[in-house]
């Protein structure tokens, strides 16, 4: 099963202003708890960590438990002052690294 | 002897408990041509031939034993019911075993069946017209035309893109579009799912659908298709239970996201296979627009609905609240804590009925009781189920008990809930129709 990010950044924004971002991934998050049909255990699997980044510079980021449901959803906000680019990344625990990037136009 | 008013102020009607005697006195009203005599008993029209429509109907010509006219309007010949049109799409019966005709109710219980739609209803004259022009006259009316889909609530969707885009939240034809569309799904093509706001018909409905749309890809050995459910509500109907058996049937499949994930459903594109909502487009090779309900158009255009988009009525006998004359039943009407369901439309209708016959015959009419039970299909055998008696408090219908299935219930208690839905399907089919399925 595919893990498709989806993100949400407004399109444009006055400099000085508060804006709403959020972040969705496509995740099963197997927390590690749950046994199979068969009594066994099903491997940890989930997303462990979350970064967003704007032009560079660190805007939010955060661990993520096994406790958390599956399709994490993330919802922050950031003051922007100049144009530029949103990158976000999800690290899943088999190292893989899921990303996505949403640029702003800032008048 | 029992006496009550006839509408008509021509003087007290008899009831069949006093017909004997008079039979016997004057053999000659026997003579009379039918049609003469039919129009001596009190007239009962039903329009709707549903869940509710057509227990009503039933249930008035049964118990009168003959002492009502009774006539059911249908616009249909058969009636493909929309409860257990999930178990269609799963693949575990055919469209056959959900569609059902009216000959067991003209042939036993003697009902004037007429094949029309209603398009208004005179209430001074107390008579409704069909759409070739016919009136239908009238001293009851019961109205259960179920519910009207809103098409326009959702910015791009219509009656025409319900052609691609099927609701098939009526039983019928759209019922079989998306049975179809289903079907021809590859895998790793999604399907995108709007489910309504409250109220509407059925409140698990679009979560079973969910399950058992899950259930045709799964058997399929379909691993990349996912199902996105899109929600206006925060929560739904049986949500622990829905969840849990996604989680576990379905892992990785399912993905239903509420409101406080992606804002309002701005519209749909059904050319391009696309919901917008306010966080960001779904998109699939089938989408399941589930729009807004209101009342059957004809309690709107009889002016029987409020603000809400359905029929007020007394919480005792299911009569209007805007006509003395006519009672609403069924997904049209506000049933207080009842659910739109079948077995609520039954429930209701036998209410109405009783209600009815004691008002045109004299019979006993005893305090309202109604009960329903929505079972749910998640996964082959894996049934779950919530319902409630109730009864009329505080000037609305009021549960008294509710039950509902517990999550990490044994697989074994599951196949009897299933096993239990079945049986009541059958009785079900049977009480509504006066068919043995």
């Amino acid at each position: 099963m595919s893990s498709r990010p989806r993100v949400s950044v407004p399109a444009t924004a006055a400099s000085g202003d508060i804006i709403e971002i959020k972040a969705l991934i496509s995740h099963t998050m197997e927390s590690g708890q749950r046994r199979d049909a068969s009594g066994n255990r099903i491997p940890r699997k989930i997303i462990n960590a979350f970064a967003c980044t704007f032009n560079g510079e660190p805007v939010f980021s955060c661990a993520i438990e096994p406790a958390v449901a599956a399709n994490p959803f993330l919802s922050f906000s950031a003051r922007v002052t100049e144009s530029g680019t949103f990158r976000f990344t999800w690290t899943d625990d088999d190292g893989s690294v899921f990303e996505a990037e949403e640029a702003i136009e800032v008048s | 002897m029992t006496l009550i008013k006839d509408r008509r102020g021509a003087g007290p009607l008899l009831t069949r408990r006093t017909f004997g005697l008079l039979a016997g006195a004057g053999a000659a009203t026997l003579a009379l041509p039918s049609y003469l005599r039919a129009q001596d008993k009190p007239r009962v029209v039903v329009i709707g031939g549903g869940a509710g429509g057509a227990t009503a109907a039933r249930y008035l010509a049964k118990d009168s034993d003959g002492a009502l006219d009774v006539t059911l309007i249908n616009n249909t010949e058969t009636y493909t019911t929309c409860f257990f049109s999930n178990i269609y799409l799963g693949g575990y019966r055919d469209l056959q075993s959900i569609t059902h005709g009216y000959d067991a109710l003209v042939s036993q219980y003697g009902i004037n069946k007429v094949t029309g739609t209603a398009v208004a209803i005179d209430r001074d004259a107390k008579t409704v017209r069909l759409e070739d022009g016919t009136d239908i006259a009238y001293d009851r009316l019961v109205v259960a035309p179920g519910i009207d889909i809103i098409y326009d609530s959702i910015a791009g969707y219509s009656e025409e893109a319900a052609e691609t885009a099927p609701h098939a939240w009526k039983g019928g034809p759209q019922t079989e579009i998306l049975k179809t569309r289903l079907d021809a799904l590859e895998d790793g093509q999604n399907i995108v799912m709007v489910t309504p706001p409250n109220p509407y018909r059925c409140p698990p409905g679009p979560y079973e659908r969910v399950s058992m749309m899950a259930h045709v890809l799964k058997a399929k050995g379909y691993t990349q298709s996912k199902i996105f459910v899109l929600d206006p509500k925060e929560t739904f109907s049986k949500q622990a239970l829905f969840q849990e058996g996604w989680e576990t049937h379905y892992p990785g499949m399912v993905e239903w996201y509420g409101p406080d994930v992606i804002g309002e459903i701005a519209g749909v594109d059904v050319a391009a296979g696309a919901v917008e909502t306010g966080f960001d487009t779904f998109e699939g090779a089938l989408l399941n627009i589930i729009p807004a309900q209101r009342a059957g158009a004809i309690a709107v255009e009889a002016d029987l609905v409020n603000e809400t988009g359905f029929c007020p009525i007394d919480a005792a006998s299911m009569k209007s609240s805007a006509d003395e004359n006519i009672y609403v039943i069924g997904d049209a009407s506000i049933a207080g804590d009842m659910p739109k369901s079948g077995f609520s439309a039954n429930s209701q209708a036998k209410v109405a009925a009783m209600s009815i016959r004691a008002e045109l015959t004299g019979s006993s009419a005893f305090p309202a009781r109604y009960a329903n039970t929505c079972w749910s299909l998640i996964e082959t055998d894996d049934g779950v189920k919530v319902g409630a008696q109730y009864e009329p408090a505080e000037g609305k219908i009021t549960a008294t008990s509710t039950f509902v299935s517990q999550p990490g219930e044994t697989a074994e208690l599951r196949k009897e809930t299933y096993e239990e839905s079945v049986v009541w399907y059958d009785s079900m089919i049977a009480d509504t129709f006066g068919i043995t399925a």
